[in-house]
């Protein structure tokens, strides 16, 4: 009974920053319909801005934190910029294999900047866990969980209450109605990527330090995002959130009580089984014609 | 004059060997050869039957796998009681099993694809290939983990054992000139109108009787095949398999070998996969560190999608025309 | 005789709404029956249903007396010898017009896979035999000479017919055409009416949803009139012509006067 809830917190603090990567991902999917193959490297980014300004710079870690999110928010509107803008309407083939470009080349230059040697992240949190009953639960954590609420709490007041946030939706929901309403379909589609990276350089600047930081960690990243969009169906914000969770508490089960070395294959499982027999994910409405 | 360019072409690429002294660029070649062959697979499924499959590289694997592990032997537990051994077999044998796990895994594929559409599809396609990599390197009593199979036989056809690289070479190539006829067949034939008429116009096609899940399951499983076969031949010619044969980063290289080249076209994967295969060696030769390699290749990749959106031969024919 | 087409008491469901409620018409063999109505009537969901593009919620659709097409697969159900073509222009843009044909030919052709990869002798026979009779479909819609130009270079109303000769190539029993003359200059929808009458002369059904009134009421035996998702009017076009109901449909209540 201990050992399963010490499971759930721990899936409890993972699901946090999970949630906040998959809804990075569901809101450029389901606003751009974009397959974002850099979403992972966004994530790493974030990681290795708090690397840089903590360890290299010396700067203050709650100070680093916003920064290396800010930092994560320009790259991601550099990137729509400079990549996507010029592609709008050109079939989906084109966008992923311009998307897959891009995170090879992200990719390999992190790898060139940071070498491929793990590169651990100083937190000024007590290194002793709080201890309540039979769970323990480390400062670090319980700080990610924390700082990924309201980092949701934000998104969802963003998204539900300014004029940015109704733009976005109504471009989710019809998007050549939105532009005949005066809706700048090229400015929310800027605004809608770096939102979405900017929530995965924060994932990545959360967890970071939690762990280490390492070239390739965007590709498992990237990869539980895209299960996450999956369970919770393409562009619902609740689904996302939830699907974070979800697949956070099926890791921690699934790693205790069958196997770690699977762990990370519980995602990519999830991802298939749910798809053979809900073609649209979890969450997505259905309407399927022929 | 067509025929006259391919006599030519088969003529400089069959005696090779004779006038390319150079072991390691003999390397080069039939590895980038082997990865044409993976290529014009993709080709098929992507550049004709229209399937958005990032996933390429399990059957790749799996059929380096399959075919390895049937020429040495394996023995598995399957459950408590019941332990499979299978024993050595011929090269051959072994390299029809690696086409035949492939092409099955390549019937799942396609009968999932039915079902799963566009962008959901590229994710699926992409998990599996990750869920199989991940049993690759977990599985370690069937496949040695990360430890990797190694002492793999080499290529054989009988009591013909190909030690050296020439022979090696012309396997490879023979392979290739099948493998290109077998996709031209296809492609031009009743079954890849139809395959193109699915990925062209879905609706329309159902409408004149064609059944969108039997071609679409025809296209993944010969295509799954081939990537199987060249796998297989993979797996006999360095003869050491591990996990790592199913990264993420070699679909991506089939994929940027087909896309570059031209999807659709018969020509487009070979070129693609000359300049994809050789490049990285220029590159080395070139001092530059590997992660460079990867930068070229991104950004090459951008920049080819951006001003020759249907690849290099056709835009090469649109210059000739 | 039993009709060719029966469809009994159909229901379909679309976006929510009841798009058709309780449907029920005949198609007679060798006739052309014309399914009219106002935008929004139902029409195309009508089409949609039979032709296995739509699950409908309720009712039948009888194939010959004895067939039930409700629960088959589109493809299965072009098979049985019904052939739609679509609202809006539907070719195979990147093909040219003779590959267009080959592919509604699809299912004359019998060669299988494993032939057609070890090239067995048949296959070169049927693949020639396919490419005369796709130029002679081509022929019979006027458009032998585009034989190799890329569809979507074709003229509007070039493309429209090109969609016919599709589905002709699929040899159809029962011929679903969907607006065909939409957006046809005068002279082009003449020439289509005649045309017509020659696929009809080849004995071949025809079931047609159209606007133009004038081909509607030229080329019909018979006319059936949706609004709103149900039949109102089921008749020859003369007592269509005089229904106030159907009148009514199209016009509003204001001028049912308007009935001689």
């Amino acid at each position: 009974m201990d050992q399963l809830l010490q499971h759930g917190l721990n899936a409890l603090m993972l699901g946090g920053t999970y949630a906040l990567l998959g809804i990075g991902l569901t809101l450029i999917f389901g606003i751009m319909k974009v397959v974002n193959f850099t979403h992972g490297e966004l994530y790493a980014f974030g990681a290795y801005m708090m690397y840089a300004l903590v360890m290299l710079t010396g700067v203050n870690f709650f100070v680093a934190l916003p920064l290396a999110i800010a930092l994560g928010v320009l790259l991601g509107a550099a990137l729509e910029l400079l990549l996507l803008r010029r592609l709008r309407g050109a079939d989906i083939d084109t966008t992923m294999l311009v998307m897959i470009g891009a995170w090879i080349a992200l990719q390999a230059a992190e790898q060139l900047a940071w070498t491929g040697v793990a590169k651990s992240i100083n937190n000024p949190f007590p290194a002793a866990p709080l201890v309540v009953g039979a769970v323990s639960v480390a400062w670090n954590r319980v700080f990610v969980l924390v700082v990924a609420l309201a980092l949701i709490g934000l998104t969802y007041g963003l998204i539900n209450h300014t004029k940015l946030g109704r733009a976005m939706r109504a471009t989710f929901q019809d998007r050549e109605t939105a532009a005949l309403m005066g809706v700048q379909i090229g400015t929310i589609h800027t605004a809608t990527f770096a939102l979405g990276s900017g929530l995965a350089a924060a994932a990545g600047a959360l967890l970071g330090p939690v762990f280490v930081a390492y070239p390739s960690m965007g590709d498992l990243a990237a990869a539980k995002a895209f299960a996450i969009v999956i369970l919770g169906g393409m562009g619902s914000i609740p689904g996302a959130t939830i699907g974070g969770f979800i697949l956070a508490l099926v890791e921690e089960l699934g790693a205790g009580y069958i196997s770690s070395g699977y762990r990370d294959a519980m995602g990519f499982a999830l991802i298939i089984v749910i798809l053979l027999f809900r073609p649209t994910g979890l969450f997505a409405r259905k309407e399927r014609i022929g | 004059m067509k025929a006259a360019l391919t006599t030519a072409w088969l003529v400089v690429l069959g005696t090779l060997p004779l006038w390319l002294d150079n072991p390691y660029f003999l390397h080069v070649i039939i590895v980038a050869g082997i990865f044409i062959i993976a290529a014009m697979s993709l080709n098929l499924l992507l550049g004709y039957a229209g399937q958005l499959s990032l996933g390429h590289v399990a059957f790749f694997g799996i059929g380096a796998y399959a075919s390895a592990l049937t020429s040495l032997g394996f023995k598995v537990t399957i459950f408590p009681q019941w332990v499979l051994t299978v024993e050595a077999n011929p090269v051959w044998l072994a390299m029809l099993m690696g086409m035949v796990a492939a092409g099955l895994c390549g019937w799942f594929i396609g009968r999932i694809a039915f079902k799963v559409r566009g962008a959901y599809f590229v994710i699926v396609s992409i998990s599996f290939a990750e869920v199989v990599r991940l049993i690759a390197v977990n599985w370690v009593e069937l496949t040695q983990g990360p430890m990797a199979l190694n002492n793999i036989p080499p290529l054989a056809l009988g009591d013909l054992v190909f030690w050296k690289k020439p022979e090696n070479y012309w396997l490879v190539l023979a392979v290739a000139v099948v493998a290109y006829i077998l996709v031209r067949r296809l492609v031009h034939s009743r079954a890849g109108r139809a395959m193109v008429a699915l990925a062209e116009n879905e609706p329309l096609a159902t409408s004149v009787g064609i059944d969108v899940t039997r071609y679409l399951v025809l296209a993944t499983v010969v295509s799954a095949a081939m990537a199987g076969a060249a796998g297989a031949l993979y797996a006999h010619y360095v003869r050491i398999v591990d996990p790592d044969v199913f990264l993420f980063i070699y679909t991506v290289t089939m994929v940027i070998m087909v896309v570059t080249g031209g999807k659709g076209t018969l020509a487009g994967p070979i070129v693609g996969g000359l300049i994809f295969g050789l490049l990285p060696e220029g590159l080395r030769a070139l001092a530059f560190a590997p992660e460079t390699q990867w930068i070229v290749y991104g950004v090459l990749m951008v920049l080819v999608v951006y001003f020759l959106p249907q690849g290099i031969v056709p835009a090469l024919r649109r210059i000739r025309a | 005789m039993s009709p060719l087409l029966e469809v009994k008491n159909l229901s379909v469901r679309f976006g929510g709404l009841l798009a058709i409620e309780d449907l029920s018409f005949e198609v007679r063999e060798g006739e052309v029956l014309s399914l009219i109505g106002p935008n929004g009537a139902g029409k195309t969901t009508a089409f949609n249903a039979i032709t296995g593009y739509l699950a409908p919620a309720s009712g039948e659709i009888l194939w010959r007396g004895t067939r039930r097409l409700n629960g088959l697969k589109t493809h299965q159900i072009a098979a049985q010898g019904l052939v739609r073509t679509f609202q809006k222009t539907s070719v195979f843009g990147g093909r040219s017009a003779l590959d267009n044909i080959l592919i509604g030919l699809h299912l004359r052709g019998r060669q299988t896979p494993l032939a057609i990869l070890l090239r067995l002798p048949y296959v070169a026979r049927e693949e020639r035999e396919l490419e005369t009779e796709a130029g002679r479909i081509l022929q019979f819609v006027g458009l032998g000479k585009r034989k190799s130009e890329l569809a979507s270079g074709l003229p509007y109303g070039e493309q429209r017919l090109l969609e016919v000769a599709i589905a002709l190539a699929a040899k159809p029993q029962l011929l679903l055409l969907d607006e065909p003359v939409s957006g046809m200059n005068p002279s082009e929808t003449a020439s289509f009416m005649a045309k017509l009458a020659e696929i009809r002369a080849l004995g071949i059904t025809v079931l047609l949803v159209e606007h133009d009134m004038k081909m509607v009421m030229g080329v019909s035996d018979r006319v059936v009139c949706l609004s709103q998702g149900r039949i109102i009017a089921d008749g020859t076009p003369a007592e269509i012509q005089r229904d106030p109901e159907v009148i009514r449909a199209y016009l509003g209540e204001r001028y049912k006067h308007v009935v001689r």
